[in-house]
């Protein structure tokens, strides 16, 4: 797994892309989180199949895979939660299983929904964390429940919290311990659209203050929208690892072509040179070509007498390429199916397995 | 959280002083406040408190001690409140104070598990170890302050129903009532040698089966399954190893002059008992997976 740093990915800070994708440069802090060769095995169970992840300095980077696949057990190893069977994973060079606490040092996060003591008050939870943690945490107790919009309830019970509250609540107890890498496994389930909209925020405000931050999430927009390098898993395994950019780039790439006269177009698409992919629908036509033979194709529909109503480009959603990543087998091709790649079968570029 | 965005630095970024890993005391004081906000951690100590109670309260409607007791301190009742406390003892020590501290043990570190809060504590900075400590600390603290307790209310009962007056021993003997008070409380504390045994098979049994009823009933379970063997004919070269016999040590402390032997013979048999299982009990917590909640 160990690869070349890919172009940054758009939007990325520029200091992710610059000690991002597992780099440890010259007398620079070890990345956040380097992991290798994971393995988890319950019984006849293989839950985390050799899994790598290089999580550097800055990143936003996102855990995606479906249910089962083994995000939360690898997020568990990371934490020193769970044993490995087999692998290692460091934080910040450190490796919990044999430094303990020691290597959570400046880490911070929840795995599945945070817990709380739901007999005790929100504010008696974090003094008791505060406590836990040593140092000057207790005194930015107020400070978090303010940020987490807690304080007015800061005096009642956990117990009697929703789920969203439980969420924010997990986040202030994470930020109690003013951390360089955050964990947060699905920060988003359970609260509803607003809740979404500022935990979508707070984590930007976090990356933009420098916290590298580790997200696991089924929100596929919000990992598109917030992340700038992401982790597939599937099934136990790391099915791409990468700038989300360049996932969506090599993911295909395609047209949307309308056209005062679209049978006829799709009959001049079809039969230029480094056109692929075509098909006619009522929405127009979907095609894939790079720059240059789009601009080939606009002049021979020209000169076809064909009129060129709108021509979009259509990048594939994260959505897209996590189904097929996950369900198809492959990243190729507009969604289709179609494309110069056969479906079943993983580009050798995107596909980062073991 | 819309005021994330606009929220003060220091939480956030603001310079990060390396974090000082908080003692065992610290994990251990907050292990004791959680048990203090627990309603169910009162249902053992209100147990500790009513037992005496009822017992002096049924005894003063009775009127007059119980017939063919087998213990001397049964007919001394009357005599003087402090033999209430030590009858008390004889009463509670095989079965009530061993499920007064087994209720906390058990549940102990299973609650925990149960909770999903395990995973709470263990990603903060205190080791896994720091944490299993304060938390067998806390089990043994409660199981301290039940017997304490209800030595406590069976001595302040007894003296208020029967006055505070000399106490016959098992010997035969008379003493004075302060040097009795003083014999109330020694006896308890000896009592705590097998009772704070059990909390540690408690513990273990929390640590391993994660499931505070299962670990509470196992302890239970275990200690009636070695009352079980000392009743069993034939076995009577093992009865001065088994726990439940080491309940009664402490009646050595009522002899003159004080037998010794039975406590230190106690002392070297719990540790038999109780030091083998925190160890398991520290080895299995430290490698467990942290895998529920």
């Amino acid at each position: 797994m160990e690869e070349s740093a890919p172009p940054p990915a758009d939007g990325a800070p520029a200091h992710a892309a610059a000690v991002g994708q597992g780099d440890t440069l010259a007398g620079a802090e070890p990345q956040p989180v380097r992991a290798r060769g994971l393995v988890k095995r319950y019984k006849e169970v293989l839950a985390v199949d050799h899994i790598d992840l290089n999580v550097g300095a800055g990143d936003v980077y996102g855990f995606l895979g479906p249910n089962g696949a083994g995000k939360t057990t690898t997020l568990r190893m990371a934490l020193g939660l769970i044993v490995p069977t087999e692998g290692t994973v460091e934080l910040f060079g450190r490796d919990p299983l044999r430094e303990g606490a020691r290597a959570l040092e400046g880490v911070a996060g929840f795995v599945e929904a945070p817990r709380f003591y739901p007999y005790l008050t929100a504010r008696k939870n974090l003094e008791l964390l505060a406590a836990l943690d040593g140092g000057d945490a207790r005194e930015r107790i107020p400070e978090v429940l303010e940020i987490v919009e807690l304080s007015p309830r800061a005096e009642h019970r956990v117990g009697g919290y929703s789920h969203g509250m439980r969420q924010r609540l997990g986040i202030a107890a994470a930020l109690l311990r003013r951390p360089r890498l955050l964990i947060l496994d699905e920060p988003a389930t359970g609260l509803d659209p607003a809740g979404m909209r500022d935990m979508r925020l707070l984590i930007r405000r976090l990356a933009g203050d420098g916290i590298t931050v580790l997200l696991s999430s089924h929100q596929l927009p919000e990992v598109q929208e917030l992340c700038d390098r992401v982790a597939i898993v599937d099934s136990g395994r790391v099915v791409y690892e990468g700038a989300l950019a360049d996932l969506r780039r090599q993911g295909g790439a395609g047209y949307r072509l309308r056209t005062t006269e679209d049978t006829r177009a799709a009959r001049v698409a079809g039969e230029q040179a480094g056109v692929t992919s075509v098909l006619a629908d009522e929405h127009g036509i979907g095609f894939q070509a790079d720059e240059q033979q789009v601009a080939a194709l606009t002049v021979a529909l020209g000169r076809a007498g064909v009129g060129i109503l709108s021509l979009t480009p259509e990048l594939a959603t994260l959505e897209d390429l996590f189904f097929r990543l996950t369900e198809d087998g492959a990243v190729a091709g507009a969604s289709d199916g179609g494309g110069s790649t056969p479906p079943t079968e993983k580009p050798a570029e995107l596909v980062q397995a073991p | 959280m819309s005021s994330a965005a606009a929220a003060p630095p220091s939480a956030l970024s603001a310079a990060r002083p390396r974090a000082r890993r908080p003692p065992v005391r610290t994990v251990y004081r907050w292990e004791l406040r959680k048990l203090v906000s627990q309603k169910r951690t009162y249902l053992g100590l209100g147990l500790a408190v009513l037992l005496p109670l009822i017992f002096v309260i049924s005894q003063l409607i009775r009127g007059h001690p119980p017939r063919g007791a087998d213990s001397i301190f049964a007919s001394e009742i009357f005599q003087s409140g402090l033999a209430t406390p030590v009858l008390m003892l004889t009463f509670l020590a095989p079965f009530f104070l061993p499920l007064i501290a087994s209720l906390v043990a058990g549940d102990i570190v299973a609650a925990e598990d149960n909770n999903g809060t395990l995973k709470t504590i263990l990603t903060r900075s205190v080791d896994r170890g720091q944490v299993f400590a304060a938390k067998a600390l806390a089990a043994l603290t409660y199981g301290t302050i039940a017997v304490f307790l209800s030595a406590a209310v069976g001595t302040v009962a007894g003296t208020s129903a029967w006055g505070f007056h000399s106490v016959r021993t098992f010997s035969d003997t008379v003493v004075s009532a302060p040097k009795a008070l003083l014999l109330v409380f020694a006896a308890n504390t000896f009592f705590l040698i097998p009772l704070l045994t059990v909390a540690c098979i408690g513990v273990l049994l929390s640590t391993i089966t994660r499931n505070s009823a299962a670990a509470i009933v196992g302890t239970l379970g275990v200690t009636l399954i070695l009352a079980i063997v000392q009743q069993i004919p034939g076995l009577e070269g093992v009865h001065p190893y088994l726990l439940t016999t080491q309940y009664f040590a402490w009646q050595g402390l009522l002899r003159t002059p004080t037998d010794w032997a039975p406590i230190w013979h106690s002392a070297w048999v719990c540790a038999l008992y109780a030091v083998p299982c925190l160890f398991a009990g520290y080895l299995v917590f430290l490698r467990r997976d942290v895998a529920g909640g």
